[in-house]
């Protein structure tokens, strides 16, 4: 009744023409075109909605993550897995000096003794521990880069070489280093090296190939005890915030503030 | 007074334009200089080369993650993640399976069957972790190979551990490979039937004086020769001896 009394405006006359069109369609017809018309509506409306979220996915912002790596020291068996899938799939040299990450075995004695050692990094696992002395406690310490978020690495690097992305991973940049070595002395966790053939600092990079496609590092991935978990500080559901909710977590020389983001859970007082 | 040269302040000194030309190509050479050695993409994103970024990237992945793996073989993930390899990863025990993922006609992964392959992990060691499942290949089945008994995929004990080791599984793990293996737990522990209804109510007895160990462990009891002895009398008489003593560890001492 009111529309009546309103000015005629071009809607108005659109919606008053197709009002005459429809009278002479009843119900029936009318929802009958509708269920036809739907899914073609909805899938026009749907395409580009899945094609944007195609977008979303496909391009990674570094921004959007923080990557940190859990360990429990508790669940490390000290078969090596770790060792051999990080050298696999880095094109780390077989040889025993190079390692990305390696796993070190600490036996504590009776009288305190503290033995530490990593038979080939514990590539070929571990034969039963020697030496003398009765054992009091003995244990396996999977150790890797720290991905500190305050790298001394970084910080030594005379050409900008060596740097920390936005994701929270150090990496060094091959063509651009110039084989000094102050980020090896500058590292207090010991876990770079000199690459004997390409004569640039090497190190663990997260695999961060694998992860930027959503994978989880090679160590973790063939980790068979799970004594590994990788995932994202800063964000509340991820693999890791489970892991640093359940545990008591440490990281390896506090006092140096170097901030590193390898959380060590059920870690013994002795390991260095 | 000393009296100061006069200067033409009309003209400009002949110095100044030699200087404005050195300073200008010490400029030019800077430039020139920091356009040339600083690499195109340095400083984009941080101190460093921001294409550095995606060569690390363009790496070649040789693990293709279990994810991957169940496409095809989704009968035997699904076996796995029930079983007690349900954590494995499949490229633990298969190797690296990118190239097999690419082109799985062309690559196999590798299919490890010796026992050497097993004890990597289960051969027994003192500094895995208490209660991780272990064997002394020599005693068990030495020359079998392990999969003749255990289903890698769905692994399991090939008697399912019935009494105490249903629920107690490390401390049977741990007693399995220790000097006490051949001991039954009722030996040493009282278990009343009730237990397995109410096991916090009704508990387990544990060994209460020390001439129960002295059975076997006494000088002059009558027992084999290897078993290590010692005086009741004058070994530490004021504590009994699972105090110091933990009987399921292998390396019991």
């Amino acid at each position: 009744m009111i529309s009546k009394e309103r000015e005629p405006t071009p809607q108005t006359d659109a919606l008053e023409k197709l009002q005459e069109k429809l009278k002479d369609v009843d119900r029936r017809e009318f929802l009958k075109a509708c269920s036809l018309l739907a899914p073609v509506l909805l899938g026009v409306i749907r395409v580009p909605i899945l094609e944007a979220q195609e977008v979303a996915s496909s391009e990674y912002d570094p921004t959007e993550h923080f990557y940190a790596m859990g360990i429990d020291v508790s669940k490390c068996i000290g078969c090596g897995q770790c060792v051999q899938a990080c050298k696999t799939e880095n094109d780390v040299p077989f040889e025993p000096e190079f390692f990305n990450t390696w796993v070190e075995r600490y036996v504590i004695r009776a009288d305190g003794e503290v033995d530490v050692d990593s038979p080939n990094g514990g590539l070929d696992g571990f034969p039963p521990p020697g030496g003398e002395g009765e054992i009091r406690r003995t244990f396996f310490v999977p150790k890797l880069c720290n991905h500190c978020a305050n790298p001394p690495c970084v910080q030594v690097c005379p050409v900008g070489a060596t740097f920390i992305t936005e994701d929270g991973v150090i990496l060094v940049d091959e063509s651009y280093c110039i084989g000094c070595r102050y980020c090896i002395q500058a590292c207090p966790y010991g876990a770079r090296w000199m690459h004997p053939e390409t004569h640039v600092a090497a190190k663990c990079t997260f695999c961060y190939h694998r992860v930027v496609d959503g994978l989880v590092p090679a160590c973790v991935e063939v980790c068979p005890t799970g004594a590994r978990i990788f995932g994202e500080v800063e964000q509340r559901v991820t693999p890791l915030a489970r892991f640093m909710r359940f545990n008591d977590v440490q990281v390896l020389k506090p006092h140096l503030n170097t901030k590193p983001k390898a959380y060590y859970a059920n870690l013994d007082g002795e390991v260095r | 007074m000393v009296k100061l040269p006069e200067f033409d302040t009309g003209r400009v000194p002949q110095q100044v334009p030699r200087l404005v030309a050195v300073f200008a190509l010490v400029v030019v050479a800077l430039v020139v200089a920091r356009t040339a050695l600083i690499p195109d993409t340095f400083g984009e994103r941080g101190h460093y080369r921001a294409a550095a970024v995606d060569s690390i990237v363009a790496h070649e992945k040789k693990y293709a993650g279990q994810q991957e793996c169940a496409l095809c073989h989704n009968a035997i993930m699904q076996a796995r993640l029930a079983g007690n390899h349900s954590g494995l990863g499949c490229e633990s025990c298969h190797g690296p399976a990118a190239s097999h993922t690419a082109n799985p006609v062309e690559f196999k992964p590798r299919i490890p069957q010796e026992r050497e392959f097993c004890l990597r992990c289960h051969q027994y060691n003192p500094s895995r972790p208490t209660g991780f499942p272990q064997i002394d290949p020599i005693s068990h089945n030495a020359p079998r190979a392990c999969f003749t008994c255990h289903d890698p995929h769905a692994p399991v004990p090939p008697v399912a551990p019935g009494s105490c080791a249903a629920c107690h599984g490390q401390i049977s793990y741990q007693k399995g490979v220790s000097h006490h293996a051949a001991l039954e737990c009722t030996t040493c522990h009282e278990a009343p039937e009730e237990h397995k209804l109410s096991p916090r109510l009704v508990r387990p007895s544990k060994p209460t004086d020390r001439s129960f160990c002295g059975a076997c462990h006494a000088e002059g009891a009558d027992s084999p020769r290897e078993i290590p002895r010692i005086s009741l009398r004058t070994h530490n008489p004021q504590y009994v001896c699972w105090q110091c003593h933990y009987p399921h560890y292998p390396e019991a001492s």
